[in-house]
Parts: structure tokens; sequence; C-alpha cells
């Protein structure tokens, strides 16, 4: 029955189908189990741009800890990193390298926008040098707002983009 | 802010304010503090008429020179008075004098009698309509060859009022971007969006 | 030092022995500044810090708030030491404005400030740690410095941007049972603090690593305006608290420290041996605050200072912060002038790299307890 239904000429083409099946098949629990090696890596970056690194490095302090919830100490090269954490207010010198650290980081990156002025600009919503948030640089993926956040707020924002990560398409082309 | 002080008939707290602080001409009253008034009368002394002692206050002795005297006037202040090093330099713009001021505010580390003391000299350049920050008239004579401090401070006020320091090795831009091609930020010309 | 030395660089002058670095802004031995650095071999030929990457335009948006509607951003540039940068400012406004302040705020101000000194300064140790590769010297700072942090959020409701001083005293009294708790949590801190000497200051790696490293004379210090921890490590007396004391230093009871060698390791001391000063004075001041009395002068709304201009300065963590203010009459100030002591102990930067190795950069450059942030406004 199957010798019948498989000849030379439709073989590339049940090949292709079977294999369409099985990698749905798969895909789930393959998407699944990718998603669950990104939430519980998350490496940030090591580039702070204001002065929410003050919370930030307070986060990775012994108190708070996000190590526990699988976010990294930013201690690393940005060609391994796939977080990206923009501390604070983004000026018009800043606002370049920051675009060019993205740029280097491989796929798949997030993005978290730490503090009021890396959101909307914040108190310096009228400064000559301050771009008025970092929506037109990069995309965002959790906003953290507070001016700095409490670290705390900031391991809430981290946890949320782990929700947001377990949701996500693993891989884009399917 | 600025909606509060358009409508407030506001009374303000200055009549309280001792006039210690609006002494302007101040060479023979008799309750300025003693310390401050001789170095006050030591730099008159030497100077004469081409220094003038805009005030002498507790711990703080102003001087307002010439632009052409600033260097004379610094090279005495180190080598006889003792002030070593410049805390601080700011600019101050002054649009209706067409003047641009410099501050320096001098101390001095060496002298243990002086350590409380901060010596104020201000120096004025001329102002420009159109500027174009290192070719136009707004020139001083830097003083990085005596106090070697003000290097930094001297960069930064060059980029942010457009004062050119003629002498100064190194005048190049220092915080602001790299492409900025605007007025001099602190100029008061230059207004910040919004407001 | 080598005054024949052209200031900034001799970045011109490149043969192909020499290759240039850039370390930073995405470095983690940088912060939020660029130091271009000429190499020849390991050895650094000449430095050129480029900072201006958080230049916000503080002074120039002070000219556009009034006096008291300043005060949450001119506290930005060094949000974890917020009360020693506003001190200046609100010591020149008081001034301006001719206000005394009650006794009890003064000493409230004294105490938030020291506590403000010891959170800043264990943040830079912690830094100071990390850069050096010393883990543990990361996490016990970093650790200790929140139970600071607890008394200072229990005294102004706020984790590290307090806002705390204001013209005329500060803005709330403290707690109740605050004493107490303060007292407790100092002699605690001051014990845990001694015990960094034996792990991180008396250790010998750390030793080799910092000692005779960048080292700044006495002269060079004096001649480049150094400040602050730079200043007293290289021999030179000379702390605003004593030598112009503000509010109540007079009466309290301290000593400044000085050290001799003026290499990374003495600066990188002076910070610790400070904090243990200032626990002293915290409980110092705790003892001879009075009871109780009012906090806080009223203002009248939107005050204008007079036709004058006034330079304060006080002690803060890293040095001598001076504040000019320039006031024209209107409830806005005509111009703000922060001389803050990063921006001042930047200059020494590339006169201390010169000759060393690359690999002692990162603990040359953070010995300088530098804050990027303050140093661009």
């Amino acid at each position: 029955m199957l010798k019948e239904l498989i000849t030379p000429q439709n073989a590339n083409v049940f090949i292709g189908k079977l294999g369409d099946i099985l990698e749905k098949a798969i895909d789930k629990p393959l998407g699944y189990a990718i998603n669950w090696g990104r939430i519980w890596s998350l490496w940030p970056v090591h580039i702070e741009t204001a002065c929410c690194s003050v919370e930030f490095g307070a986060a990775s302090s012994p108190r708070y800890d996000v190590e526990r919830f699988g976010i990294i100490e930013a201690f690393g090269s940005l060609r391994q990193c796939d977080l990206i954490v923009v501390q604070g207010t983004i000026t018009r010198k800043m606002a370049p390298r920051l675009r060019l650290v993205y740029d280097q980081m491989p796929e798949p990156k997030y993005v978290i926008a730490m503090g009021a002025c890396a959101i909307t600009g914040g108190l310096y919503f009228d400064s000559y040098n301050v771009l008025p948030g970092i929506d037109g640089i990069l995309p965002v993926d959790v906003y953290v707002p507070g001016c700095p956040p409490r670290p705390e707020t900031l391991i809430q924002g981290c946890m949320l983009l782990q929700e947001k990560i377990k949701r996500m398409k693993a891989r884009k082309f399917v | 802010m600025s909606s509060d002080s358009d409508e407030e008939p506001i009374e303000t707290t200055t009549e309280e304010n001792p006039k210690s602080t609006k002494v302007s001409t101040v060479e023979k009253e008799p309750e300025l503090p003693k310390f401050e008034k001789g170095i006050a009368d030591k730099i008159v002394e030497k100077f004469g008429t081409r220094i003038k002692v805009a005030f002498v206050k507790p711990d703080r002795v102003r001087i307002n020179v010439s632009r052409d005297d600033v260097k004379e006037v610094a090279s005495f202040l180190r080598d006889v008075l003792n002030f070593d090093h410049a805390e601080s330099v700011s600019g101050v713009d002054y649009p209706q004098d067409k003047e641009i001021e410099v501050v320096y505010h001098l101390g001095s580390y060496t002298d243990s009698s002086l350590s409380r003391q901060i010596l104020v000299l201000a120096t004025r350049a001329q102002r420009e309509e159109n500027p174009i920050p290192g070719n136009d008239a707004t020139k001083l004579p830097s003083l990085r060859e005596i106090f070697y401090s003000v290097e930094f401070h001297e960069r930064e006020i060059f980029e942010m009022f457009g004062v050119f320091f003629q002498g100064h090795p190194d005048n190049r831009r220092l915080l602001l971007p790299e492409d900025w091609a605007d007025l001099p930020p602190l100029r008061k010309d230059f207004a910040i969006k919004g407001r | 030092m080598n005054t024949e030395l052209p200031p900034g660089l001799a970045l011109q002058k490149v043969d192909e022995r020499i290759m240039t670095l850039n370390v930073g802004p995405q470095h983690p031995g940088s912060g939020h500044m660029r130091i271009i650095v000429q190499i020849d071999g390991d050895f650094i030929v000449a430095c050129d810090p480029d900072p201006g990457y958080v230049h916000r335009g503080e002074e120039k948006m002070a000219e556009y708030r009034n006096y008291i509607t300043n005060i949450p951003h001119l506290e930005r540039p060094v949000i974890h030491d917020s009360c020693n940068i506003l001190y200046p400012y609100v010591l020149g406004v008081e001034e301006l404005l001719g206000i005394e302040v009650p006794e009890r705020a003064k000493y409230i101000r004294v105490i938030a400030a020291e506590l403000n000194r010891c959170v800043y300064t264990m943040y830079w140790l912690a830094i100071y740690g990390i850069f050096l590769g010393h883990s543990t010297m990361f996490m016990w700072p970093a650790g200790d410095r929140e139970l600071l942090i607890d008394l200072l959020e229990k005294m102004t409701g706020a984790r590290v941007t307090h806002a705390h001083f204001v013209p005329g005293g500060v803005r709330n009294d403290l707690p109740p049972n605050f004493e107490d708790v303060c007292l407790r949590q100092v002699n605690y801190f001051e014990k845990r603090i001694k015990e960094y000497a034996a792990i991180f200051y008396d250790n010998p790696i750390l030793i080799a690593r910092t000692a005779n490293t960048g080292v700044l004379s006495r002269e060079d210090a004096i001649r480049l305006g150094t400040t602050g921890s730079v200043l007293r490590a290289s021999g030179v007396d000379y702390d605003i608290r004593k030598k112009e004391p503000y509010d109540v230093y007079e009466e309290l009871d301290f000593q400044t420290n000085v050290l001799k060698e003026g290499d990374s390791y003495a600066r990188s001391k002076i910070p610790w041996l400070d904090m243990l000063e200032s626990c002293r004075i915290i409980r110092h001041a705790l003892q001879k605050m009075p009871k109780s009395g009012s906090v806080r002068v009223k203002l009248k709304p939107n005050p204008k200072g007079g036709d004058a201009s006034v330079y304060k300065r006080v002690e803060s963590g890293r040095g001598s912060l001076g504040c000019y203010i320039v006031s024209d009459k209107k409830p806005e100030p005509y111009r703000v002038k922060l001389s803050v002591p990063s921006f001042r102990n930047l200059i020494a930067l590339p006169y201390l790299l010169k000759g060393e190795k690359l690999g002692n950069m990162p603990s040359v450059y953070w010995s300088l307890n530098y804050w990027p942030v303050e140093a661009d406004r």
C-alpha cells in the first residue's frame, strides 16, 4: 500500500509532507524546551547608561539576588548576551553606542527599559541632550517604571519578560 | 513651576536678608571681615584701579578683572597670595551687557590660613550674537599655565558658552555629542524645547 | 609626573608600535565613559578620557525651575549620595534667601549626610572589588549597605533618591524610635566594615596589585586641583568638614584621615577609613541632637533671591562639592553651577595612567573615586 503511494515522482512531496507533520508534532515540545532554556539563562549586557545602574547593581547584591531567577550578573561579552537592560537616561551621545551594542548581540535578544528616563525621558523631559525614551532606538519588551525602580521592581520586570518568552514562538520560520 | 511664578503675587524674603549679600562698593565699611579685607587690600595695592573688588564677605572675596589683566592678576594670586588651584570655573551669560562672564573660584591647599577662603576671580569676554565657537571675538586668555586644574573646566566652558581660550593647548569638545551643531547650550538664547 | 606631557594627549603622534584602544562605554572596567588609551605592548603610553555620555544638562534645566523644584533633578547626578550633592545647593539657597535653619534640622542633616556617605562608599567599594576580580568584596559591601539604606528609607521615605534636604531644614522629622535603631545599625555596621580589613585591605594579592600603581605625588595632587580621597591619599590634609565647617560639624568630634603614599592602595583605603569616622560622627550627633523642636522653617511660596551670587561647598563622599548660584531677583536661579569632585579628579587620570600596565587601568581609574554620571551632570 505504502509502496504504491510512494513513487519516485512524488517521493519528495511525500517526504516534505512527512517533515511538516513531524515538525508540527514536535514543534510544541521542542519550542517549549528551547524557551525553557532561554528563560533561565538570561544574560544582560554590561552597558550602563545612567544612574539606574546603581539599582541594577543592588539587584544582584545578596539581599535581592536576581540570580535565583535565572538572570546572571552582567559581566560577560556582549556576543554571548541576550538581554539588554537600558539603565536610565539615554543621551544623544550614548544613543548611537547603544544601538551599536544592540546590533552586535546575537538573536534572540530582549530589551528591558528600566526607569522613567528610558521610557519617556522622565525628569529630563525638557533637557536638550536627552532622548524622550528609547522607543525610537530599540524594540522594547518590558517597561519597568520608577525613578529609579526598586530592585524588586526590576526583578518583577525580568519575571514578566520570562513570562513573555514562555509564550513566544521559539522558532520564527514555523 | 512656571505657572506658579505667574500667578503668585509673591512677597519675597529678601527684606530680612542681611545687606551683606548686596554689598558692592565696600572698601571702607567698618564691619568687613578683617582677614578677607587684608587680601582685598593687597590686591588693590598692587593693581590699583585696574581691578575692582566686587564684594568682601566672610571667606569670600570677589575681584572683577578686565580680560587683558586676568593673566597678570592670576599669577600674582598664585605667586604672592598662595592660591594654588582653581576649584571651579563657571560661565555666566549676560545677553543685555553683550558679555559672557567667566568666574574662577580659587582656593589654597598649601597655605593653612587660606583654607577657608575662596577667591572669586571674574572676567568678561565679548559676546557675539551669532557665535562661531573658536572663530569669533569671544576669546579669553587661558589660565591653564598658571592653574593646571582649569584644563577640563575651560574645555567645558568652550563648548557650553563658545568662549575660546587663547593659549589652551587642547580646545576640544568634552561633554557634548560629537555632532552638536546648535548654539552652545548654556547661552541664554539657546531655549530648551517646550519652554 | 612628566610636565612636558601635552594635556589631553599626544594622540596625534602614532607610530606603528602604538595601538589605540577604546575602553568603554560598553566595558566592565569603564562605567559610563570612554577612555581612549594608546598602548605600547602592555604599557599605556597615553590616555584620553572621553566623558559626556550622561550629560543631561542639569545646569540648563535649573534655570527653568524655581529654587524648590530644582531639588529633585539636582540630586540625580549621584543618586546614591543624594543628600551630599544637594547640601551645597541648599546651603547656598539659604544664604540667598536669608534663612536660619533650626538646630535639630542641622543635626538631622549631618546624620543623613554621613549615612549617605557610607552608602555611597560601600557601592564604590563593591565596584572596586569587582573591578579587581574580588567577588566577595562585591557581595559584602553590596549587602551591608542595605542596612544603611533601610535607615535612610525610614528617615526619608525613599530608597536612594531622598530629596530630603530643602532650603530651611529637612522635609520630615525623624520617625519615632529612630535614634535607637540608628545606633544599633551603625554599631553593627562599624563592626562589620572592620572585618573588611582582613579580607580586602590586608589581602596580599590586593596590595600587590594596587600598591605603587598610579602614584600621585603631593605636589601634583595640589597642582592638578584634585580633591577628597585622592588629595588626602597624597598627604594633603584638606577636608571641608574641618577646614570650613558647615552646619554643626564644628561641634562634632572626628578626625580626617591622611595617607602619604598617593598610590591606588592609599586612595582605596581613605574612603574606608572615612566610613569609620562617619560612624563616630553619627553616634556623636545622635547624642548631641536636641530631642525635639522644629525641623523646617516655613518658606513663602516661590521664594526669590536677591541680586547676588553665592558659592558654597561641602565634603561629599568623593571630595569637595561646590555650588555656585547666581540669582537675579526672579524665582528661578539665573545660573547654577555644580563644581563636582569627580570632574575635578578626572584631570589626574591621564597623568596616573601614563606608564602603567593596561591591566592596572581599572584599579587606577576606579581608585579616583570617580562617578561618571556626576562628572557629566
